[in-house]
């Protein structure tokens, strides 16, 4: 299998989430409505319409292609891409060639612990086409979707596995959510993608045949359709044959890459600029404003949780996995000042927070609970007033119920018990009740104490201070 | 230049999906070539001072913010289609 090096290019197209469409102000918002409501007669191709483009759209991909360290082009320059096909009425998309409004650029990628940088040839506008549903006496047109903003992001052939590809997706999924330019949402369509794979021999000079395959909709299919490719690629040269120029599909059903189109079918697009848009010529003033108020990504995230807060990288990287949560945790800390250290609160988000979330597909904009009350429960917690499991347990009901902290503790007497004349009373329970273990532990047998604190626990019905038990105990069997 | 090959014509006619005529072909190898010839003398011009340009209007940098108007009704929208079903355009099957 280390015969061939792969080589792996990609293409991702990303749905913009501006409210109107790229050339017209007509909704962009198309998902799950009846056919044709969202159309104008630009969407329909009717003669004398004329596109004018929307300056959101033309921000968004300012936005993006600065993350990925791009070169912003204030002139950029649309064009006619020819073809025939129902999915677009004017029988041309508009997108654009030899002139896109960001170049050469990179993102750093992570694989295995290593990071690996994968270069970006281009990104450039373009409009979505309607959708074709076959039904047995034709094809039914539904132009919903037709001149919705597409950006589309080619890398550089840097990619060698279905890892770094399914990485490399990943992340800039995770960049268009923090920039609030895309939803990312890969099952309805929003951010889809091609893969150029291809295989040299190592050590030869000549390149592989490049096979395409389109129409990539899941992170698993990304993943799975490499994988497939390369061991078929693989056997075909082993066995001395040449592999096609063919543009590929995945068949989810069969788990296996198809061949789409050949390339004597390919198509003759006949680019020209599109006459009827004048070029973008954009105020490097307005470029400027537009970079320096993005929102702050989570490459910078990690690294002030990191150097300010004093957080691993690992709990970093989990804190900012999407910008809404990120955004929470740094409301707790605002909201603590410093009265909570922040190591505390990241443990309790990580651990009791994104838990809840996970489990109860619960987002943070639907949670009745406040910051103040979260912090409220750590600092409880902190200085001692109740235990750790008295304080998840008050972080369940506050989640449920919204009521506040000091409320559930009082109802259901969460009180840690650190009051020695209560306690001793448990802890003497607890050493007459149980022989056995005492005289154990007495013998030398270390772990027999985690058995007796979890008595006096019990006993206490959780609300004793385990700290101080253990000390009680350990003084009176010593 | 030379003369457009009926290939050629063959070849821009498949692109537009016209279906041509042997007398057709004739006729437009000669037109097509005819405009060729025309744009060939525009080649003839000295443009090297000036820069190139892929609009003919002064205009550059015409944008709209991003805002809604209403859509068309589903019956405005299908008032003109030659055939429907299901709210959408009915076409001819197609296969990509």
């Amino acid at each position: 299998m280390t015969k061939y090096k792969v080589i792996i290019g990609m293409e991702v197209h990303i749905e913009l989430q501006t409210k109107g469409k790229l050339f017209t102000n007509v909704s962009a918002d198309f998902f799950g409505k009846l056919p044709n409501r969202n159309v104008h007669p630009l969407c329909l191709g009717m003669p004398g319409t004329l596109p004018v483009i929307n300056q959101e759209a033309v921000a968004y991909a300012i936005m993006t292609g600065s993350v990925l360290n791009c070169t912003v082009h204030p002139y950029s320059v649309f064009a006619r891409k020819h073809y025939f096909y129902p999915d677009l009425p004017k029988g041309y998309q508009i997108s654009q060639y030899e002139k896109p409004i960001c170049t050469t650029g990179d993102i750093i990628i992570e694989v295995n612990g290593q990071a690996k940088q994968i270069g970006i040839t281009r990104l450039h506008l373009e409009e979505d086409t309607g959708k074709l549903t076959h039904v047995e006496d034709g094809s039914l047109v539904d132009l919903n979707r037709a001149g919705v903003p597409l950006m589309e992001i080619v890398s550089e052939p840097d990619m060698r596995t279905a890892e770094e590809a399914y990485i490399y997706v990943n992340q800039i999924r995770q960049i268009v959510r923090y920039l609030g330019v895309s939803t990312g949402d890969m099952e309805k369509g929003a951010m889809r993608c091609e893969v150029n794979l291809s295989l040299k021999p190592i050590g030869s000079k000549v390149l592989g045949t490049k096979v395409e395959i389109k129409n990539l909709n899941s992170f698993r299919t990304v993943r799975n359709s490499i994988d497939y490719e390369i061991k078929r690629q693989t056997k075909v040269l082993d066995e001395g044959g040449k592999i096609e120029q063919v543009t590929m599909g995945w068949d989810e059903d069969n788990k296996k890459t198809v061949v789409r189109r050949r390339k004597e079918d390919a198509h003759d697009y006949r680019y020209f600029p599109e006459p009827d848009l004048p070029p973008l010529n954009l105020d490097p003033a307005w470029i400027e404003k537009i970079i320096s108020t993005m929102p702050e990504l989570p490459t910078s995230k990690v690294k002030r949780y990191v150097e300010e807060w004093g957080l691993s990288k690992e709990q970093a990287n989990i804190l900012t996995e999407n910008s809404e949560r990120a955004e929470y945790f740094e409301r707790l800390v605002v909201t603590a000042k410093d009265n909570v250290p922040t190591k505390s609160i990241a443990d309790w988000v990580q651990g009791e927070l994104f838990r809840y979330l996970n489990e109860t597909n619960v987002t943070i904009d639907d949670i009745k609970f406040t910051p103040d009350d979260f912090i409220r429960v750590i600092k409880l917690v902190k200085d001692g007033t109740i235990n750790r499991l008295a304080g998840k347990e008050v972080l369940a009901e506050i989640w449920q119920t919204g009521d506040k902290p000091d409320q559930i503790i009082k109802a259901k007497g969460l009180k840690q018990i650190s009051d020695s004349g209560a306690l001793e009373t448990i802890v003497d329970k607890v050493i007459a009740d149980n022989p056995k273990p005492v005289a154990q532990f007495k013998g030398g047998k270390e772990a027999t104490m985690k058995f007796l604190v979890g008595q006096v626990m019990r006993h206490s019905r959780g609300k004793a201070n385990p700290k101080m038990a253990e000390k009680m105990l350990r003084k009176k069997l010593t | 230049m030379s003369k457009l090959t009926i290939k050629e014509v063959e070849h821009i006619a498949f692109l537009a999906r016209l279906a041509l005529t042997d007398d057709e072909k004739w006729l437009f190898q000669n037109q097509l070539s005819a405009i060729l010839e025309y744009v060939e003398i525009l080649q003839q011009l000295d443009t090297n001072d000036i820069p190139p340009t892929t609009s003919a209007l002064p205009l550059g940098n015409v944008m709209r913010p991003d805002t809604i108007i209403e859509p068309l009704t589903i019956m405005d929208a299908l008032a003109n289609a030659p055939d429907s079903a299901e709210d959408s355009f009915r076409v001819k099957p197609v296969f990509d």
